[in-house]
């Protein structure tokens, strides 16, 4: 378990970083936290020729308010985000969803970009991305382009982002008031990457359901959003039938895989439970 | 004899500051051997195939390789290693002709460093031809079954009909019978430190000197002298003072051992190699997947007439010593703790496509609890009695000790009657089962499930030979085997202070605390006055066949040599202080660390007087005494004897007990299980050191429920692991371990001069039991029982599905939606 020969750069501005990636013409790993690159080296999974690491850049790190968004740094750790009070206050969901990411080791090092920018399917902060719609933005030889959550996950570990672009910055929306949040996970130890995981949040808008958003994390090659399942929400409200309604619908829009760990049946049955748990919970925070 | 009470307190462990401070010492960090260079193992990608040739021409031209070698290597300079069966099963330290699991080493690189080694080991070719694999025992007895072994023409290593007592009558005359058919899932240990190992030549005096994490038992060393064409005298084995967790699995060592020497020799240079974690999930060793075919006969009142068990445990690629223990180790325990005279097995060892197994904490055990208390259950179900009632009725009774089983064990103390009630009045079982009885009327699914066990320690050699016919045994070219042996020395320097020095190859258990604790009861001291040295070394220490920590063996065998050889000294300074002071021996007593009169009044001297005396002045001793302070003792126990005629053996030489209670709930739309009470009541003798006991228990349990709830080495059908990293072989961690309630019954061993028996593997043959049986009565109300672990939530969430209560969710399977993006989050 020791990574083939590659070269290591670590350069201290973001410009520098990218003209490595061109140098190196597809051929190079950008390095943030490392937690999911450096087993897939040491197994030689991945065999680039060089490392661009990016943990020398310091203006890579910042947790900012601006235009209604949170915005994150790429290299923002998910220990910081655990503790942020912008965060907390701003966007709850993604508080809840750290204290699913790993254990401690694992989220002093990782970063919000790395993890999005990894694509597991199985992850918590792609869900979170998916489900609030957010946004990522990518720098490249010719500047910066923002793309959303849907446009940005393609398969397992693949992401629309092009060989020579960096994830620079991640955006989601803020919390607006009204609403709940829940993130339901099930994994068989704890710290474990999701078998299933369900990212939601409800606005209540009087009696009605002002907006509803699910996405789901272990229930195939990319993150989904439910949106069939929140329209019957956004329709019929936060009753216990909408709820049960919409969890059932969720199961039909997902269509995970079988692996050591779960079939896909049994995800199936999970996003459908998982659902119906997280919305249930969603609903009690957003009339605390 | 003076006692200061050291012996039963929970004295802090000597080794933590050096272990939790990154301290230890361990192979890895073994001073630099000058011009070592380091080996990558070249393994086999296919689970079954010959192997047609070996090109290293692009692996030996990397700058920095000095060498490599191959199964032709192996197959010229080394023979294969000994098998506990009569099949011609010939297991050479890696594969020749062909490769018989994923992972098998067929080549080694030697190259400056790891990297380096890594490197080059991709670029060795090996010319395979695949053949057909075969991953299930049941399947590779099949007439159309690949072989895996020519020249045994079959897969099957060995096979042993035993019957003890009238099993045919016993189930003539039941009431009651009961057939089940159970699977036991392939698991090991996963140690933090993997294997290591160092080997060197000395061009000299022909001796080649193998450093690793080998903790016994050294009939290996023997073993591998053989193998490597050595006299035992030029193969020195030294272990390390800190292996890092073991737990049976580095009994498996051996043949790596002999697998870098040999590279070693033939590369001319020191070579060390380091299992990283990918090999020791893939080639390292575990216990035995086994398909169990149970039958049980009893009375309507629950009494059990006798048992019927069918195994196929199966081996792997090669029957690999010292199983096929995999069915014979708990040989004098077979009936646990319960009185029934009589039993058949019939035990198939099937080799087949998957990696090679060998002890693993509870060897064997854990197996045969599940199977039993999973068939008791059964039984308290049939004739409608309490599953506490059924076994209380079927306890071998507290007046029967010492007890001799009908396999021939012999169960030196216990009182499993108080054992189990201090358990159920820990559990609060009565009330349990109120509670239990309110959540199934709320539609819930809580059950309890109960776990005894008989927990042998310190197994007997001669256990392995039950293995062969009696009529083999009865030749007289065979040598009976038998015995459980370990030394001790304890001296007295010139100014004093007491060196206690073993070779018992701690991993963690903290052997150094406990004979400090012996020897400063035995000798007046505290233990931070005794020095432990406990680093072995086969050309320095006193060391036999069984030597080595496994099968529970410090806490009888080992303490027991440290008890006996500070007892010798101790009368030897008595001796010495009597002659003195000119008095009867007999007056004089050793308390707070000197020889003084009984009667407290008089001279008396320090051990620090009394050493300087004797060290410096021989004139000074009494006529006829030895020089020098020290004591060497070996203890063995008189009880280990080899099989008889009639397959009955004592394979261990202490039996614990344990007693164990579980109550969980399932959550049927998850099919998560929650642990909500665990009570463990054991019964090891005399406790040396409950902290270290409790620790053993905890860690026992976890294990034990790894093997239940989360780990598997699985295999595809073609024999590929699928399991092969942490992410996907699951240990259970901190998070996941239960509050875990701990009490203890003390039934002091008469066979050990401190009363005390082992402990170190403990919950992990009872956890598999309990946590099953909790499970099936959780479930019950669905009609479901556990035949099969580990209960993964998803093969356990088909079952509840299967069983019609589910709530499934539509299958109506859709693609992906375009999503649109709703209302905005504004």
């Amino acid at each position: 378990m020791k990574p083939p020969k590659f070269d290591y750069h670590a350069p201290a501005s973001l410009d520098e970083a990218l003209a490595l990636l061109r140098r190196y013409g597809g051929d190079a790993k950008v390095l943030a936290g490392g937690q999911s690159l450096m087993p897939l080296l040491n197994f030689r999974l991945s065999r680039p020729a060089a490392l661009v690491d990016l943990n020398r850049i310091p203006s890579l790190a910042y947790i900012e308010e601006r235009d209604g968004q949170v915005r994150f740094g790429a290299m923002t750790r998910q220990r910081t985000i655990e503790f942020s009070p912008l965060v907390a206050r701003r966007v709850p969901l993604l508080r809840e969803a750290t204290k699913w990411v790993g254990h401690l080791p694992i989220r002093t090092r990782g970063t919000i970009g790395g993890s999005i920018a990894h694509a597991d399917p199985s992850a918590e902060y792609p869900a979170v991305l998916t489900a609030l719609d957010g946004e990522v933005v990518a720098r490249g030889p010719k500047g910066e382009r923002v793309v959303r959550a849907r446009d940005f996950f393609v398969t397992y570990l693949t992401t629309s982002l092009e060989a020579d672009e960096i994830l620079v910055e991640v955006r989601l929306p803020a919390t607006p008031a009204g609403a709940g949040w829940a993130l339901e996970e099930f994994a068989r130890r704890h710290g474990d990457f999701a078998i299933v995981a369900i990212a939601a949040l409800v606005v209540r808008d009087g009696a009605r359901c002002g907006a509803a958003r699910l996405a789901t994390a272990g229930a195939g090659p990319v993150p989904v959003r439910l949106r069939a399942a929140e329209e019957i929400l956004e329709r019929d409200g936060l009753t216990d039938a909408a709820i049960d309604a919409a969890a059932r619908r969720a199961a039909e829009l997902v269509s995970p895989d079988s692996d050591i760990h779960a079939s896909a049946d049994y995800r199936r049955h999970l996003t459908t439970v998982l659902t119906r748990r997280a919305l249930t919970r969603a609903r009690t925070v957003a009339h605390a | 004899m003076s006692a200061t009470g050291w012996i039963g307190k929970p004295v802090r462990r000597v080794e933590d500051a050096r272990l939790l401070t990154g301290r230890g010492r361990y192979i890895d960090d073994h001073p630099p051997v000058a011009n070592v260079h380091h080996a990558a193992i070249v393994r086999s990608p296919h689970a079954h195939a010959r192997i047609r040739g070996y090109d290293l021409t692009a692996a030996l031209a990397v700058d920095g390789v000095v060498g490599a070698i191959t199964g032709e290597d192996v197959l010229r300079h080394t023979k294969p290693f000994g098998v506990g069966v009569t099949a011609p099963v010939h297991y050479y330290c890696a594969a020749t002709d062909k490769a018989r699991f994923v992972g098998e080493p067929v080549a080694v690189v030697v190259a400056k460093s790891r990297y380096v080694a890594e490197d080059a080991a991709e670029l060795v070719r090996v010319s395979y031809e695949p053949l057909r694999a075969v991953v299930d025992p049941e399947r590779a007895l099949e007439p159309d079954a690949p072989v895996l072994h020519d020249a045994v023409g079959t897969n099957l290593a060995g096979h042993r009909r035993l019957v003890y007592g009238d099993p045919d009558r016993a189930f003539r005359e039941a009431d009651v019978v009961l057939e089940e058919r159970f699977r036991f899932p392939k698991y090991g240990s996963t140690p933090i430190e993997t294997y290591g190992v160092i080997a060197t030549w000395d061009a000299f005096e022909g001796v080649c000197t193998v450093w690793s994490n080998f903790m016994g038992p050294f009939i290996m060393h023997p073993l591998t002298a053989r193998v490597l064409g050595l006299p035992e005298n030029q193969l020195r084995f030294i272990v390390p003072p800190d292996i890092g967790g073991s737990f049976g699995i580095k009994t498996s060592i051996y043949p790596y051992m002999a697998l870098i020497a040999l590279a070693a020799r033939l590369c001319g240079v020191p070579v060390k190699w380091i299992e990283d974690r990918r090999e020791h999930l893939l080639a390292s060793s575990s216990g035995t997947d086994r398909v169990a075919y149970r039958e049980l006969a009893a009375k309507k009142d629950g009494t059990i007439l006798g048992m019927r068990f069918r195994w196929l445990d199966n081996v792997g690629g090669y029957i690999r010593s010292p199983e096929p223990g995999c069915s014979f180790r708990p040989t004098g325990n077979f009936v646990g703790p319960y009185r029934f005279q009589n039993l058949e097995v019939d035990a198939s060892i099937v080799m087949t496509n998957k990696s090679l197994t060998g002890p693993n904490r509870g060897y064997a055990c854990g197996h045969l609890y599940f199977e039993s208390e999973g068939m008791i259950d059964r039984l308290a179900d049939k004739v409608g009695l309490d599953p506490a009632e059924v076994r209380r009725r079927n306890l071998v009774p507290s007046d029967a000790f010492p007890y001799r089983t009908p396999t021939g064990g012999l169960y030196d103390s216990g009182d499993y009657q108080a054992a189990f009630d201090k358990a159920l009045e820990l559990a609060k079982y009565t009330e349990l089962r109120r509670e239990q009885a309110r959540a199934r009327a709320a539609g819930r699914y809580f059950g309890i499930g109960l776990a005894l066990a008989v927990d042998p320690s310190v197994s007997n050699m001669g256990y392995v030979a039950t293995a062969l016919d009696p009529q083999f045994r009865a030749k007289p070219e065979y040598l009976p085997k038998s015995g459980a042996v370990d030394s001790a020395t304890v001296k007295v320097d010139p100014l004093g202070r007491v060196i206690a020095i073993l070779g018992t190859t701690p991993q963690g258990q903290g052997h150094q605390t406990i004979v400090s604790q012996i020897v400063a009861d035995e000798l007046g001291l505290t233990p931070e006055e005794i020095t432990v040295v406990d680093e072995m070394d086969t050309f320095t220490r006193v060391w036999s066949i069984s030597s080595g920590t496994y099968s529970s063996r410090f806490g009888s065998v080992g303490t027991s040599a440290v008890v006996l050889a500070a007892r010798k000294l101790k009368g030897k300074l008595v001796e010495y202080g009597a002659h003195l002071l000119d008095v009867p021996k007999e007056q004089l007593t050793f308390r707070d660390g000197a020889i003084r009169p009984r009667t407290g009044k008089g001279p008396s001297y320090s051990i620090k007087d009394l050493a300087g005396r004797a060290h410096w002045n021989t004139e000074s001793l009494p006529e006829g005494m030895e020089p020098g302070l020290q004591a060497t003792a070996v203890f063995g126990f008189t009880v280990s004897k080899a099989v008889d005629a009639e397959d009955r053996v004592n394979s261990s030489n202490t039996y614990g007990f344990i007693a164990e209670v579980m109550a969980v709930e399932v959550d049927p739309e998850t099919a998560t299980i929650k642990i909500l009470r665990y009570v463990t009541v054991h019964d090891a003798g005399t406790i040396i050191n409950p902290m270290i006991a409790e620790g053993q228990i905890y860690g026992g349990a976890l294990h034990g429920l790894g093997g239940a709830l989360y780990e598997e080495l699985a295999y595809d059908e073609d024999g590929q692991l699928l399991t092969g990293t942490f992410m996907d072989y699951l240990v259970p961690t901190a998070s996941e371990a239960p509050t875990i309630d701990i009490a203890h019954v003390v039934s002091p061993s008469p066979l050990t001069p401190l009363g005390s028996k082992g402990l170190g593997e403990s919950s992990s043959m009872t956890v598999p039991a309990v946590i099953a049986n909790a499970v099936s009565d959780a479930l019950a109300p669905l009609g479901i029982r556990i035949t099969e672990l580990p209960m993964t939530p998803t093969k356990l969430w088909k079952t509840i599905e299967q069983a019609g209560r589910s709530h499934a969710a539509p299958r109506a399977g859709h693609p992906r939606p375009e999503p649109n993006s709703g209302t905005p989050l504004r």
